[in-house]
């Protein structure tokens, strides 16, 4: 089985996000990258997949600051290999990625590709679907569980409705999942076991390819603007319960 | 494998007729059983234990039970280092049980233990095998993440770190900034660097420098977690890394030698960087500051009412055996009377915050009757003390956690000693 992990990295939100100059998009000069958070769950998913059934677990990822710790922290984990993808530019669309990775993903073979359901930086959740759309492959997103049924050559896998509620599908594999939780908390990777990745260095590097696309431009990025504030209560205690019981006289709000 | 029992007994004496001086005592109660023989105790956990680099010692125990009373957590709970090794004898898997997690590294065995059982070797050797394993309690896990990424064990941004110095007041040297021989490069830790109440000393600490006079600068942004309670907690590799980045960021600089804000970085400074490739002069705040008290007397302005006591931290005390510098700051202080608590110095009682357990409370919550914190607070309590005072970063956040979770708020203050050398020379009290 040849389960392969679709990832890119997203800025942490440890740092302060500023806007560009321009309005456009965000300053990259001090932010910091990490792996999306939805893509380590596709990892974990995808390792305990190989746990089970056997086989190799593949991630990918895009160029980036950052993206050489995040791949050594995966074959840390357990990932068999690790393929960097360069050329592809900063800031690229869901439709661009998704491109980008039909491109490259036959030449390094698949039964199974998971990815983070979606991502935190543009929120689009479309990466999985417009990938298996380019590949023709079926797809199934928002998922917390899967389970191979090997004799038929199909995934069984669980996703997560609105209200609570559960449904299983079967899936022919090939196929696409946007994971949106793998069974388990993603696992640890012991710095030692990174360090031995690093020494290693088994990372790989593919030139990628955006195909031509049409898209989406940004026009304004912008902070959320303060429609109102909140009103802060100063003195003693007592005095502070008198003031909030007046405020909620005023309001009609006791009976 | 057999499994773990015992041989029923093989033999019972017992004679028809037994007379002793002269009275016939025959008849049951002259019975007397062959001795029992363990037979087929599974010892593979013990070897595996005492077969790792450090975990030698845990062979040696003869369960004399000296321990037990001096054990912090053994006084909370069912965890024991003497039970640790007769279960471990009777084959419970230390690399998957909870008491893995509960020893806090205080070395109070340790000090009174004939055989020399070493759990501060023993517990880190198993949790790096468990670590390895994966095997990580969730919180831990995120300490561990947080530090190999952002360099401190909160995941604040590494850039943040200098923040403080903000609002302390007093110019700081930010040596990455302007770089300039010192003679005291300041370690500054990542409490005193990020929690709200560690940013208090750190600020009172600036100022108190200030007034001395003492030519010294920090890292800023490029300092990072020291790291010896990461690899107390198992993360050997982590620890690893953090020194050798640490000792790269020292040897861009040049000073005489580091001061620290807490004993956990001083005992990683004196006593594991060297094999690094690191050895300095450290100093732990306190012992810098003591031999500088006839100018620290100078600059008092302001007498502290206040009976104080002093909580020994493990790794000043026990682990490094510095007992006398903090209580002479505190003497020093005019107005202050210092009462000691039953458990100080050598027998000091631990906070809970070593060796991990700063980062283990929800875990080990449902394996202790109390915090360690929550205890100490009540025997400080019990002297009569207004003011707990600390001198490790940990501390100030526990005890006073502590303070409220039993019932003492506005009874006790918990502070840095240097908070209170700070409020002396006429700073305004903190809070």
């Amino acid at each position: 089985m040849e389960f392969v992990v679709v990832s890119k990295l997203v800025p942490d939100l440890v740092e302060d996000l500023e806007v560009n100059a321009e309005g456009t998009a965000l300053d990259r000069q001090f932010m910091k990258l990490v792996l999306n958070e939805f893509d380590e769950h596709a990892l974990e998913e995808a390792l305990l997949l190989k746990e089970t059934y056997g086989g190799r677990v593949t991630v990918v990822a895009p160029d980036a600051e950052g993206v050489d710790e995040v791949l050594y922290t995966a074959l840390a984990k357990g990932a068999d290999r690790a393929v960097k993808v360069t050329g592809l530019g900063e800031g690229l669309s869901s439709r661009g990625l998704a491109g980008a990775f039909a491109d490259l993903l036959p030449s390094l073979g698949f039964d199974l590709i998971l990815t983070g359901v979606q991502a935190a930086d543009d929120l689009d959740g479309q990466v999985g679907m417009l990938l298996a759309g380019a590949l023709d492959l079926p797809h199934v997103g928002v998922v917390t569980g899967v389970e191979l049924v090997l004799e038929r050559r199909t995934a069984r896998v669980r996703k997560e409705y609105a209200g609570g509620v559960l449904a299983e599908f079967e899936v022919q594999l090939p196929a696409v999942l946007g994971i949106q939780a793998a069974r388990q908390p993603p696992r640890y990777a012991p710095v030692s076991k990174v360090r031995q990745a690093m020494k290693e260095g088994k990372i790989e590097e593919v030139e990628g390819r955006v195909p031509p696309t049409v898209g989406v431009t940004v026009q304004r990025m912008f902070k959320p603007e303060a429609a109102s504030r909140a009103q802060m209560l100063e003195g003693t205690p007592q005095e502070v319960a008198r003031q909030i019981l007046a405020i909620l006289e005023e309001r009609g709000l006791l009976r | 494998m057999p499994k773990p029992g015992i041989d029923k007994v093989e033999k019972i004496f017992e004679k028809d007729v037994a007379v002793l001086e002269g009275m016939d005592i025959s008849g049951h109660w002259n019975r007397m059983f062959e001795q029992r023989v363990v037979w087929n105790y599974d010892t593979e956990v013990l070897e595996r234990i005492t077969g790792l680099p450090g975990g030698e010692s845990l062979g040696w125990c003869y369960q004399c039970g000296k321990c037990v009373p001096v054990c912090p957590v053994d006084m909370v709970g069912d965890y024991g280092p003497r039970k640790i090794f007769r279960k471990v004898q009777l084959g419970i898997d230390l690399f998957r049980d909870p008491d893995l997690w509960l020893c806090t590294t205080c070395m109070n065995c340790l000090r009174v233990c004939p055989k020399e059982v070493n759990m501060i070797e023993i517990m880190p050797a198993v949790r790096e095998v468990a670590v390895q394993d994966g095997n990580v309690p969730p919180e831990l896990q995120k300490v561990f993440e947080n530090t190999f990424k952002y360099g401190n064990p909160m995941g604040e941004s590494p850039r943040k770190r200098a923040e403080w110095v903000k609002d302390a007041g007093v110019p700081v040297t930010i040596l990455p900034a302007s770089p300039r021989p010192v003679d005291v490069l300041w370690y500054v830790g990542s409490y005193p660097s990020y929690h709200p109440r560690g940013k208090d000393a750190a600020r009172a600490m600036a100022r108190v420098f200030y007034a001395l006079g003492v030519d010294y600068g920090i890292l800023g942004h490029e300092e990072k977690e020291d790291g010896d309670s990461i690899r107390l907690a198992g993360e050997k590799g982590l620890f690893e890394m953090l020194a050798e980045s640490n000792i790269r960021t020292f040897q861009k600089y040049t000073f005489n030698r580091i001061v620290v804000t807490g004993p956990h970085e001083y005992n990683a400074f004196k006593n594991l960087y060297p094999r690094y490739g690191g050895t300095y002069d450290v100093l732990h705040y306190t012992q810098f500051l003591a031999p500088m008290i006839p100018q620290i007397r100078a600059r008092f302005v302001r007498e502290l009412p206040y009976v104080v006591t002093f909580h020994d931290p493990c790794y000043l005390g026990r682990h490094n055996g510095e007992y006398d510098a903090p209580r002479e700051l505190l003497q020093a202080i005019p107005g202050v009377r210092l009462v000691e608590m039953p458990r100080c110095r050598e027998n000091g009682y631990c906070c809970g915050g070593g060796g991990g357990g700063m980062w283990l409370d929800g875990f080990s919550r449902d394996f202790t009757r109390e915090r360690l914190s929550d205890r100490r607070v009540r025997e400080a309590v019990e002297v009569g003390a207004d003011v707990l005072a600390v001198c490790c970063p940990y501390e100030v956040s526990r005890f006073e956690d502590a303070v409220k979770a039993t019932g003492n708020d506005g009874k006790l203050l918990v502070r840095d000693i240097i908070e209170l050398l700070d409020e002396a020379m006429g700073s305004p009290r903190v809070r």
